[in-house]
């Protein structure tokens, strides 16, 4: 028996020194992979999925653009288009990729990548209409945002 | 005379790391910068009219209509698990089959949809009709799907660029994304 005994008198304690430094570390990992909110969306944002993704590389250069049905009911039930902070009507799109434009460097103008988030359900009708637009404000590389298909890896 | 060191109390030290790492779990999203890349035509008043006729061996035409029904090359489809595998060998016909086309630079995909057709439809179809193009670069470089769409996100990289040459040599993206039709809304 006393071989038992002895085993239940070690105290058992976790050590929780590091305890802080773990907390830390996943705390950095949190503050370097992610960005700040910078816009509340105001429309359905239930993003389709694909397999074939291209990703963008540098930030600075993309503008989105977010297209869906109002969240707020008050906004009405077809899908609107999200710039920034407010809706925006298509005949406003052309300015608004030259403010996007005159916020990047010189050099770096003609690199603007616009990123269609585009919700799900939306119809190509509001979408092309959107493209229309792109064209006629020359700003031609088009990225429809989509999420990774998970099932299909190849 | 041993002077007494004060102590900084550190017990709380995780509660307060805990409280800046659950601020910084709420405030945040992941950034989501992928998707399907396309480059969109030249502004219509630029672009000279398109009176060039194309054969119709060299198009394969894929169409959809405002309730999401497909229409390939004149025959209605329901299944398309074997559409990457058709476009890639219409692509790659280089004039075998007198019915499809005669050389990957004159193939051309063309996708039409209707107004009324929802984007996660449009969505799908692309992504299988860049999958079959990217397959066929990939192949040709000699790197898998991924590794190629890899490279080409970021072609500053000099041996990205070489991998994406040698993929894209004598294959043009040749998808062709029409005007809508007007049916639905």
């Amino acid at each position: 028996m006393s071989k038992f005994k002895k085993k239940t008198e070690v105290k058992q304690e976790i050590p929780t020194s590091s305890m802080p430094d773990v907390v830390f570390m996943l705390l950095f990992f949190f503050m370097v992979t992610t960005e700040l909110r910078e816009t509340s969306i105001e429309v359905k944002q239930q993003i389709p999925r694909a397999e074939q993704l291209r990703k963008l590389m540098r930030k600075t250069l993309v503008a989105n653009l977010y297209i869906g049905e109002p969240t707020k009911p008050q906004y009405g039930k077809e899908p609107k288009i999200q710039a920034d902070d407010t809706f925006i009507d298509t005949k406003d799109i052309v300015r608004w990729v030259n403010e996007k434009r005159n916020e990047l460097e010189e050099f770096e103008r003609d690199q603007l990548t616009v990123s269609l988030k585009v919700d799900q359900d939306a119809k190509r009708g509001i979408i092309s209409d959107v493209e229309l637009e792109l064209r006629k404000a020359n700003a031609r590389k088009l990225l429809y945002n989509t999420l990774q298909e998970e099932n299909k890896l190849d | 005379m041993a002077r007494s060191t004060p102590e900084i109390p550190n017990a709380s030290m995780a509660d307060i790391a805990f409280l800046l790492l659950t601020f910084f779990l709420v405030t945040t999203t992941m950034p989501n910068n992928k998707g399907l890349s396309i480059a969109l035509p030249p502004p219509p008043e630029v672009a000279p009219p398109d009176d060039v006729k194309i054969q119709e061996r060299n198009m394969f035409k894929i169409q959809i209509n405002s309730s999401d029904a497909l229409l390939i090359e004149g025959e209605p489809r329901e299944d398309i698990s074997t559409l990457k595998e058709e476009i890639k060998a219409f692509v790659l016909n280089n004039g075998q089959n007198p019915a499809s086309s005669d050389n990957p630079e004159k193939a051309i995909v063309s996708f039409k949809t209707d107004r009324g057709t929802s984007h996660k439809r449009f969505i799908q179809l692309l992504d299988i009709i860049q999958g079959a193009y990217y397959d066929i670069y990939a192949d040709q470089a000699g790197v898998t799907n991924a590794e190629f769409r890899e490279a080409a996100s970021d072609l500053t990289v000099p041996k990205n660029k070489e991998i994406y040459e040698k993929g894209r040599a004598g294959i043009p993206l040749n998808i062709s994304i029409a005007d809508p039709t007007k049916v639905g809304n």
